[in-house]
């Protein structure tokens, strides 16, 4: 199988295929002698020549995280063939979404619709666990929309209000 | 000794409490809000009763809920924990008159104690060291500048009934007092319905240290060492250890017997905590005490070697301190890290949700006192903390790598939490030479980390998320139970895996 691999966005071309009791593997074409147990759901003991790994893979919502004893690392899986998931580039200008960075509870909105907004400025208080975070505008504009109301509960991810 | 007893808790605390009861042959009474029906305290305990909605106030603080529960269990005594009822006064006096034992100071020594500016009062009585500043909370705003003129600045205003930072605010300057105290005012009103706030001089980058006392029902009074809580976070402590490294036996027994002194004049029973600031000379001055047991008491359980909830159940009970004060010897040092569901990237915003995936340290030296389990949804309405993680060594150097290596084999995943932080402490030069102080980690944390991006790890990162995804696609059931197509990264290799096995 083969594997577009993006760790902490260094790119890795991955050929992996199941042996008899094992494994081949060609990263970025070069062969790599890699031995793997997984010890649990989401844990694996890898063996790389002799070298012994504890991976664990931890998956939240659309993000794929792996950790190499304590060091965490961002990765994405791709399809080479495939084109789902390319890379979307990153764009600063246009609308931008603030979102709830936990789930909580929203006990303040600070700015209205159509307030200017300074880069760094607060926009809404969001409450969770006794504790209240400040959610700030990552870019100087103007409030296109709030989409919550006070009182609201909001999960991770839900959209607050959108900077144009 | 109690036959049953009524924990009025939830979380770690809760476990903790419940865990001494089966010790003791005791047997545990538990309360649950709703969003606590799977918390790990219920799965523990003998009896599970409902109390109500999420809110505090509505279940975990609610006296009467919490009292009828103790009459339909039949539990002759209640442990309250930290937090929520531990430290109120009501509640202890609505336990009397309820017929059930409260495990803990009478309400009369709480109340002496529970308002920071009352107990000022009759510490100063005792002769109790203080840093200058009001013994009542100021009136208004014209009073708060005459006495912050008179003391100088920089000066700090807290809130009289408070406690975990709320309702506290540092002022450098005249200009700044008039909205310090309206802001310190509103949190006070809106945490403890007591909007009473008091200054007090501000020492700059003072040591946090506190002493441990324990006092029977029959007029004896001990103290069990000192804890160092100088790491703090926004007014919270994150780490504390046993003994401070900077008391020595002299300076333990000084401070010892002023914590005596406070404990006595305010009548005081069963487990409570003496704080003090500690200026760079090693003047002490008294903060407040802690009608309660504290969160950070297993480090002192482990240098002590003496269990203080057991104790608290045995003095609440009626027994006498079983032993005096020259039977308590100091052993080894202990470090607790507090782990909070919280994101250390992302200004440390709490972090509720599932939990994934637990790995938990074990080995020589370490303790784990944990409210979490793997599957667990941490809610988003109680205070972050999860498990506290303790390290015990013959010496400081000893409990530090125990720790750290502790550290490395601890995993929580699905949810953010500050382990790395605590990585990043223990291996802190400063923190390694023991030169702490309350700003030691707001500097540390401005430093940015030095991250060496290792390249081998990053490859090892990259054969791993293949194998995964090999995995994940040939046994759809392996990651949680999960079929893998939930998960946008890994569905198409599993349609991938799929067309190459049909070759």
């Amino acid at each position: 199988m083969l594997y577009d691999i993006i760790i902490d966005g260094k790119n890795f071309r991955l050929e992996l295929n199941r042996t008899e009791g094992g494994w081949t593997c060609l990263l970025d074409g070069r062969e790599v002698e890699v031995d793997a147990v997984l010890a649990r759901p989401d844990v694996l003991s890898l063996r790389i020549g002799n070298m012994a790994y504890e991976v664990k893979s931890e998956h939240v919502a659309n993000d794929l995280h792996l950790w190499v004893g304590s060091m965490r690392f961002a990765a994405e899986v791709r399809d080479p063939r495939s084109l789902r998931g390319r890379a979307r580039t990153g764009d600063d200008s246009g609308p931008k979404k603030i979102v709830a960075p936990m789930p909580g509870k929203v006990v303040r909105l600070l700015l209205q619709e159509g307030d200017e907004v300074e880069a760094g400025a607060g926009i809404a208080v969001v409450e969770a666990m006794k504790m209240q975070n400040e959610i700030k505008s990552p870019k100087k504009g103007t409030i296109q929309k709030i989409s919550v109301s006070e009182g609201a509960a909001v999960n991770a991810g839900d959209v607050l209000a959108i900077v144009e | 000794m109690f036959k049953k007893i009524l924990i009025a808790n939830r979380g770690e605390i809760a476990v903790r409490v419940l865990r001494a009861c089966h010790e003791m042959g005791i047997s545990a009474v538990v309360v649950y809000s709703d969003v606590d029906r799977a918390a790990l305290h219920v799965r523990k305990a003998d009896e599970a009763y409902p109390i109500g909605p999420a809110a505090a106030s509505e279940s975990y603080l609610n006296i009467p809920k919490i009292l009828d529960v103790a009459r339909r269990s039949g539990a002759d005594a209640i442990h309250p924990g930290y937090g929520f009822l531990s430290e109120n006064a009501k509640f202890a006096r609505a336990c009397v008159e309820a017929g059930v034992k409260f495990i803990g100071p009478t309400a009369a020594a709480m109340d002496a104690m529970g308002s920071k500016t009352r107990a000022r009062q009759a510490m100063e009585k005792a002769g109790v060291p203080f840093v200058p500043g009001t013994s009542r909370g100021v009136e208004s705003v014209a009073e708060a500048e005459e006495v912050a003129a008179r003391i100088g600045y920089p000066v700090m205003l807290k809130a009289a009934a408070g406690g975990g930072g709320k309702g506290m605010r540092l002022v450098h300057a005249a200009e700044q007092l008039k909205s310090s105290l309206e802001g310190a005012r509103s949190e006070a009103e809106r945490s403890f319905a007591d909007s009473e706030v008091y200054i007090e001089k501000a020492i700059i980058n003072p040591r946090h240290i506190e002493m441990q006392v324990l006092a029977d029902e029959h007029g004896n009074t001990v103290y069990l060492g000192e804890r160092e809580c100088s790491l703090q976070r926004r007014h919270q402590k994150v780490l504390e250890e046993a003994p401070s490294p900077i008391v020595d036996p002299a300076m333990r027994r000084q401070m010892g017997e002023v914590a005596v002194r406070v404990a006595q004049a305010a009548g005081y029973s069963n487990a409570g905590t003496v704080e003090f600031l500690v200026d760079q000379q090693k003047n002490f001055y008294f903060l407040e005490m802690n009608t309660r047991l504290q969160v950070e008491h297993p480090v002192t359980e482990l240098i002590t070697g003496l269990d203080l909830v057991h104790l608290q159940i045995r003095i609440a009970a009626g027994e006498k301190l079983p032993f005096a004060q020259e039977d308590v010897h100091i052993r080894g040092h202990a470090i607790e890290c507090r782990i909070y569901a919280e994101d250390p990237d992302y200004n440390y915003f709490p972090s509720p949700g599932k939990i994934t995936l637990l790995l938990a340290p074990s080995g020589p030296g370490i303790r784990r006192d944990s409210g979490m389990y793997e599957g667990w949804n941490v809610p988003i309405d109680y205070d972050p903390l999860l498990a506290k993680l303790i390290g015990y060594g013959t010496d400081r150097d000893q409990a530090i790598s125990r720790l750290t290596r502790a550290l490395s084999e601890y995993f929580v995943g699905g949810i953010k939490t500050n382990i790395s932080l605590f990585r990043r402490i223990l291996r802190d030069a400063d923190f390694r030479a023991a030169k702490l102080d309350t700003g030691f980690l707001d500097r540390m944390l401005k430093r940015s980390e030095d991250s060496t991006v290792d390249s081998k790890s990053t490859e090892v990162a990259a054969i791993a998320a293949g194998i995964f995804a090999v995995l994940g696609a040939a046994t759809p059931d392996a990651r949680n139970g999960r079929p893998a197509s939930e998960t946008k990264t890994v569905s198409p290799w599993k349609d991938a895996s799929r067309r190459e096995g049909l070759r």
